[in-house]
C-alpha cells in the first residue's frame, strides 16, 4: 500500500511466496512456506516428546493432549481399515499433522498456510493415490483390477462402467487435493477482503470509521468458521486417506 | 405425560427402536461417509467431487484426441463419462436419504 495511490484489494498477494532466511533462504529458495512446514514439524515434534515425558498414569494436559491426538489417529485408522490399519498409521498420523498444522498456523497473523498451495496438497494427495494403488496391487496383485468392475453390474454394460469407474478412480487425487486447497485459499481471501473493507472505510473519516465495525465485525466469527473448516478439513483429508486405504486392503 | 409410564430405565422409544432392530427394520447405516454433517460442508464436497470427475476425464478425453487426432470425439465421450462418473462419486458419499441400508447391488 503506497500513500497517495488509490487503495486496491489484493486478495492474492498474500499467497506470493518469498524467500524466508535470508541470504541462505535466496540460495536455496526456502520459501515461507517451508519456513512453516518446518515449524509445524517441530511443534508436533515437541509437543509429542514433551508430552509422553511426565509418563503418569493420571495425565496432566500436555500428556493428555498429545495421547488424545495419537488415540484419535490410530482410532480412525483402525476403525476405517480394520486391523491392518496399524501399518499404515505413521503414515496417516503424519499426514494428518502435517495438514492440521498448515491450517491452523495459518490462521495466526503473519503467519502463512502452506496448504493453500495446490502444489502442496496436489503433492499429498498424489502421493496417497500413488500409495493406495500400490499397497492394492501389493496385496491383490492382478485381481486389483476387478475393483472397476462391482460385482452385481451386467455384464453387456462392462466397458462403460469400467471406463466410469476408472474415471471415478482417478479423480480421487484431483478432489482429494482440491478441497482442501479451495477451502484454505478462499478462507483466507475472504478474510483478506474483509480487511480490506475495514481499510478502506476507515479512510472514510469518522462516519467512515464507524462503519468499519461493521466488516471487522464480521471478520470475528469467520476466524472462528476458519478454525473449525481448518481442523475439520484436516479430519476430511485423513478420514479419505483411511477410506482409500481400506479400499486398497479389502474390496479389491 | 411422563414418556416412561412407569419402566425403569428404558422409555417407549428405546423399547420401540430395540424391537425394530431385532426384526431388521432398521438397517444400521455404514459409517463410511466422511462427516459432511454440515450442508456448506457437504455441498462443497460434491460439488468438488463432480468438478475433478470433470476435469479429469476432460483431460482424458482431450489427451486421446491429441494421440489419435480425433478431435473432439473422445473429448465429447468422455465429457460425458466424467458427468456420470462425478454423479456415481456424489452418490456414494451423500446417499438419498431413504436408499442408505437397502440392499443395492446396482449401485456399491
Amino acid at each position: 500500500m503506497i500513500a497517495g495511490e488509490p487503495f486496491e484489494i489484493r486478495p492474492l498477494e498474500q499467497f506470493e511466496l518469498h524467500p524466508a532466511l535470508g541470504a541462505v533462504g535466496h540460495a536455496v529458495n526456502f520459501t515461507q512456506s517451508n519456513l512453516f512446514m518446518v515449524a509445524g514439524a517441530l511443534l508436533t515434534m515437541a509437543l509429542l516428546v514433551y508430552g509422553s515425558r511426565p509418563r503418569a498414569t493420571v495425565p496432566g494436559r500436555w500428556q493428555s493432549l498429545a495421547e488424545m491426538l495419537y488415540e484419535f489417529v490410530h482410532g480412525m485408522a483402525v476403525d476405517q481399515i480394520g486391523p491392518e490399519g496399524k501399518a499404515f498409521f505413521p503414515f496417516i498420523f503424519t499426514l494428518f499433522v502435517f495438514v492440521l498444522m498448515g491450517n491452523l498456523l495459518g490462521l495466526i497473523p503473519f503467519f502463512f498456510t502452506y496448504t493453500s498451495h495446490i502444489a502442496v496438497t496436489g503433492a499429498l494427495a498424489v502421493f496417497v493415490i500413488c500409495l493406495a494403488t500400490f499397497v492394492a496391487i501389493r496385496t491383490h496383485g492382478l485381481h486389483f483390477f476387478s475393483y472397476f468392475l462391482p460385482e452385481g453390474a451386467p455384464i453387456v454394460l462392462a466397458p462403460l462402467i469400467v471406463m466410469i469407474e476408472i474415471i471415478s478412480y482417478l479423480s480421487r487425487p484431483v478432489s482429494l487435493s482440491m478441497r482442501l486447497f479451495a477451502n484454505m485459499m478462499a478462507g483466507h481471501m475472504i478474510l483478506v477482503v474483509f480487511a480490506s473493507f475495514v481499510v478502506m472505510l476507515g479512510s472514510l473519516g469518522a462516519v467512515g470509521a464507524l462503519g468499519a465495525i461493521i466488516p471487522f465485525g464480521i471478520n470475528i466469527p469467520l476466524i472462528g468458521f476458519e478454525l473449525l473448516v481448518a481442523v475439520l478439513q484436516a479430519y476430511v483429508f485423513a478420514i479419505l486417506t483411511c477410506i482409500y486405504l481400506h479400499d486398497a486392503v479389502h474390496l479389491h | 405425560m411422563s414418556g416412561n409410564g412407569g419402566l425403569p430405565h428404558r422409555s417407549f422409544e428405546d423399547r420401540l427402536n430395540e424391537a425394530r432392530q431385532r426384526q431388521g427394520l432398521d438397517t444400521p447405516q455404514p459409517v463410511k461417509t466422511a462427516t459432511g454433517a454440515s450442508g456448506m460442508g457437504s455441498g462443497l464436497r460434491a460439488g468438488v467431487e463432480l468438478v475433478s470427475c470433470e476435469a479429469v476425464a476432460g483431460a482424458i478425453g482431450w489427451g486421446l484426441d491429441r494421440l489419435l487426432h480425433t478431435l473432439p470425439l473422445f473429448l465429447i465421450i468422455f465429457i460425458v463419462l466424467g458427468g456420470v462418473a462425478g454423479i456415481l462419486n456424489v452418490w456414494r458419499l451423500m446417499p438419498p436419504p431413504g436408499d442408505a441400508g437397502r440392499d443395492d447391488k446396482r449401485v456399491p
